[in-house]
């Protein structure tokens, strides 16, 4: 039994929220991440795009809440998604047509880039604060939990209790749908495939016919709706806060490189990759191993590798040891 | 004369704004945006080292300055006697520890040839050493922390004079930028951009938590000054006779001795803390200009020359001879160094040292704004980024909160969008940094003052 009890505190505490994150995170990493294999720069606006497409997709929430229309069970905010992902798509179009294209004709280096995306994040930084200003935002609604720790308790006779919110579960199926949906169309279909011939190599794919406008606009809408989904997915299981997510910049960061920076399926390991190893390492083990040792070896500190203030040192940490001793990438970057 | 003409107009624009804001506004606010920009341009020329004059992409300027600010406090604090006889031999036992830690692995990484077994034998030894030296300092820190933590709760500092800080924090910020040189400098440009940001982000998690040190988000207030007190210069005599000298001819109008007296009372405060920052502003200034009399003859020397041509070819510059890695190496400490000391000015003027303000996008987005504004690879162009862009972040709410009543001046004030709009004037600054970034970056990519090399 207490065995079963430690099984469960550790798939409660760290196993499910981490998934939760990881898919988080690695939605975000493939969007840096193709950003940054067809495009070819790395893109300093990731955190703030992120949170322009979920800005327009609570704004989108509330009308729908004003009007009386919901989904029942489910946040509303589903339903708002489709359309903050247009506006997100716009808006990506609008600043590369403005912005990014300039550069991409004059052949500039990488590094020119992303400075003129610092002058990006900068002003979708203050777009998102000017229209819905820098506070805390919940916009979740429906049902919050699954299973609730009591429940499951009273269920199972167990101690300890198992809690399963439904933002998690959405988190995690919508982002297995979403992923094997790209690999489909990245692997399978025509436009795909000259996506990938692009990223690997530019003139040989400009020699065979395929056209790099095409390219670059199906990029910024993969990366729209990634980048949509994915804040909007963040913003329903905590709370959408801008500064928060000018913050998830740098574990999405993290995610992008040790996956192998181009490499979108890299990408999206990684983002388990860094939420594993962020929570693994800072959770405090007391509990578990009151479980599973014998009560003379019990222990009597908290069994914490690290405080739980280094969590996001401990991913900026691997990242640092994986560029300096493998920069390709744990998966072998550059091939998307 | 002629050709650094629009130098000295760029500059004298920069001054005539600056007197604008102390006649319009008041000599308080302008003075403390003067002190602000001096120590953004010394941020900015830290910066232009590395980028302008190296190509070399430093994104943990954060860091660096958190250093400088650290530095302040370690050296201007008067030590905390019972927190170093509670915890202070643990503290010392770890620092041990890691220096033996350092040692070993030295020893192995010059002993035997480079090997997975060697790899992972180092991996084990950091490992092992952390959670060492993670549980045995434990006991230490916990007691240092317990003591009086309200006001103290770490060791302290050396309580020296706080303008040793600015040296200190050099070297702080030089040692930090060694390490960070030695394993990243390897790195293509946007990666070493990347991991520079992470690896400050890591410095501030570690200087935030570990309060033993710093006191993390506690902060540490109230640090000693370089200059006077405002108080006591309100009670001095030759301060007083001063004010009433250069107000002579305003207080003079006032018949009443009772009315002029509390005339006179008010221009003493008032003139006290702008005698405060006036001070600063000469230290601050003696730096600024020694930097820069370093800087630009270090720019024309045969080592300047050394560096553009790495940075201009690195290859060719490796073939005739150049050790490009050594030099890169160098010009990132130097940098840094730099950026350090104006990280102990920043916590010298405001006296007190906040770990949880040092913010990315203030402490390193904001510089590299001033760096490419101002005109990389110029110091002169530099310096006047830092004016620049401090001018307008602070200045940009009122000036958009003008602009936004100019143009909705026909709507009125119920309007829920006009009122939206002002409600969210402080945000404006950003938009103003980034427009401005893009249009320089589009229009002119080397900035307000471009870099221009004379051959004499």
């Amino acid at each position: 039994m207490d065995f079963v009890n430690a099984i469960i505190l550790l798939l409660n505490y760290i196993f499910i929220p981490a998934l939760t994150y990881g898919s988080q995170l690695a939605l975000g990493a493939i969007f840096v991440t193709l950003i940054y294999g067809i495009l070819r720069f790395a893109n300093f606006a990731t955190g703030d795009m992120m949170s322009f497409g979920t800005m327009m997709t609570i704004l989108f929430t509330w009308y729908f809440q004003s009007l009386g229309v919901s989904l029942g069970v489910l946040p509303t905010a589903l339903l708002a998604i489709p359309f903050g992902i247009i506006f997100m798509i716009l808006y990506m179009l609008l600043i590369d047509k403005f912005v990014f294209k300039y550069y991409r004709n004059q052949k500039s280096p990488p590094v020119q880039f992303a400075m003129v995306s610092i002058g990006v994040m900068f002003v979708t930084q203050a777009v998102v604060r000017i229209i819905i200003g820098p506070g805390d935002r919940r916009f979740f609604d429906g049902e919050k939990f699954i299973i609730k720790a009591r429940e499951f308790k009273e269920m199972t006779g167990l101690n300890e209790g198992l809690a399963l919110k439904s933002t998690q579960v959405i988190t995690i199926f919508v982002t297995i749908v979403l992923v094997s949906l790209l690999f489909w169309f990245l692997n399978r279909t025509k436009t795909g495939k000259s996506m990938k011939a692009y990223s690997d190599n530019e003139d040989l794919a400009l020699l065979s016919g395929i056209d790099p406008k095409k390219i670059v606009i199906v990029t910024w809408v993969i990366a729209g709706i990634l980048a949509t989904i994915g804040g909007a997915l963040y913003g329903l299981d905590k709370s959408f806060k801008p500064f928060t997510y000018f913050n998830n910049m740098l574990p999405i960061f993290a995610a992008a490189i040790v996956g192998g920076i181009g490499n979108p399926f890299g990408a999206f390991l990684g983002g388990y990759v860094i939420a594993f190893s962020e929570i693994l390492l800072t959770y405090a083990y007391k509990k578990f191993f009151m479980y599973i040792l014998p009560e003379s070896m019990e222990p009597n500190t908290l069994v914490q590798l690290l405080s739980t203030d280094y969590k996001f040192a401990v991913s900026f940490s691997i990242l640092v040891i994986v560029l300096i001793y493998r920069p390709s990438g744990i998966f072998k970057g550059k091939v998307l | 004369m002629r050709k650094n003409l629009n130098v000295i107009a760029a500059y004298s624009i920069m001054m005539v704004l600056i007197l604008m804001v102390g006649i319009f506004q008041s000599w308080n606010i302008a003075l403390s945006i003067f002190n602000l920009c001096l120590i953004s341009a010394v941020m900015t020329m830290g910066a232009n080292i590395q980028w302008g004059y190296a190509g070399l992409i430093n994104f943990g300027i954060m860091g660096y300055t958190a250093l400088g600010g650290l530095a302040a406090v370690l050296i201007s604090v008067d030590p905390v006697q019972e927190a170093w006889s509670a915890g202070g031999f643990d503290i010392l036992m770890s620092l041990w520890l890691i220096i033996v830690m350092v040692l070993v692995i030295r020893f192995i990484l010059k002993r035997f040839e480079k090997s997975k077994v060697r790899t992972y034998s180092i991996a084990a030894i950091i490992i092992s050493g952390i959670l060492l030296i993670r549980f045995s300092a434990e006991p230490g820190i916990e007691a240092i922390e317990a003591v009086d933590p309200a006001k103290t709760g770490f060791l302290g500092g050396f309580g020296l004079p706080i303008i040793f800080s600015w040296i200190v924090g050099a070297f702080f910020a030089g040692g930090l930028a060694f390490i960070v040189g030695k394993v990243a400098l390897g790195l293509r440009a946007d990666y070493l951009a990347i991991a520079t940001l992470l690896i400050s982000e890591i410095v501030i998690a570690i200087i935030k938590h570990e309060d033993w040190l710093t006191r993390g988000v506690k902060n540490v207030i109230g640090l000693k000054r370089p200059a006077p007190y405002e108080v006591d210069l309100q009670t001095t005599d030759w301060f007083i006779n001063l004010v009433a000298k250069f107000n002579s001819g305003k207080l003079g109008l006032i018949e009443n001795l009772a009315d002029r007296q509390a005339a006179l009372n008010q221009l003493v405060i008032e003139g006290s803390s702008v005698f405060v920052k006036l001070c600063y502003s000469g230290l601050f200034l003696v730096v600024v200009i020694i930097l820069l009399i370093l800087t630009q003859k270090a720019l024309y020397s045969p080592w300047g020359r050394m560096m553009r041509a790495i940075r201009d070819n690195e290859e060719a510059a490796n073939a005739m001879g150049k050790n490009v890695v050594k030099q890169h190496l160098l010009i990132f400490i130097l940098g840094s160094a730099i950026v350090g000391i104006a990280g102990a000015m920043l916590v010298t003027q405001d006296g007190l040292f906040t770990p949880g303000s040092y913010r990315p996008m203030r402490y390193t987005f904001l510089i590299w704004v001033m760096v490419i504004v101002g005109g990389s690879g110029n110091n002169f162009g530099a310096i006047l980024g830092g004016f620049v862009v401090w001018f307008l972040w602070i200045e940009a709410a009122p000036i958009s909160l003008f602009l936004i009543n100019f143009f909705t001046a026909g709507i009125p004030e119920t309007n829920a969008l006009k009122a939206h709009l002002i409600e969210s004037v402080p945000y404006f600054r950003f938009l103003m940094m980034g427009l401005g970034l893009l249009f320089i970056m589009r229009y002119r990519p080397k900035g307000i003052l471009p870099e221009k090399i004379e051959i004499k």
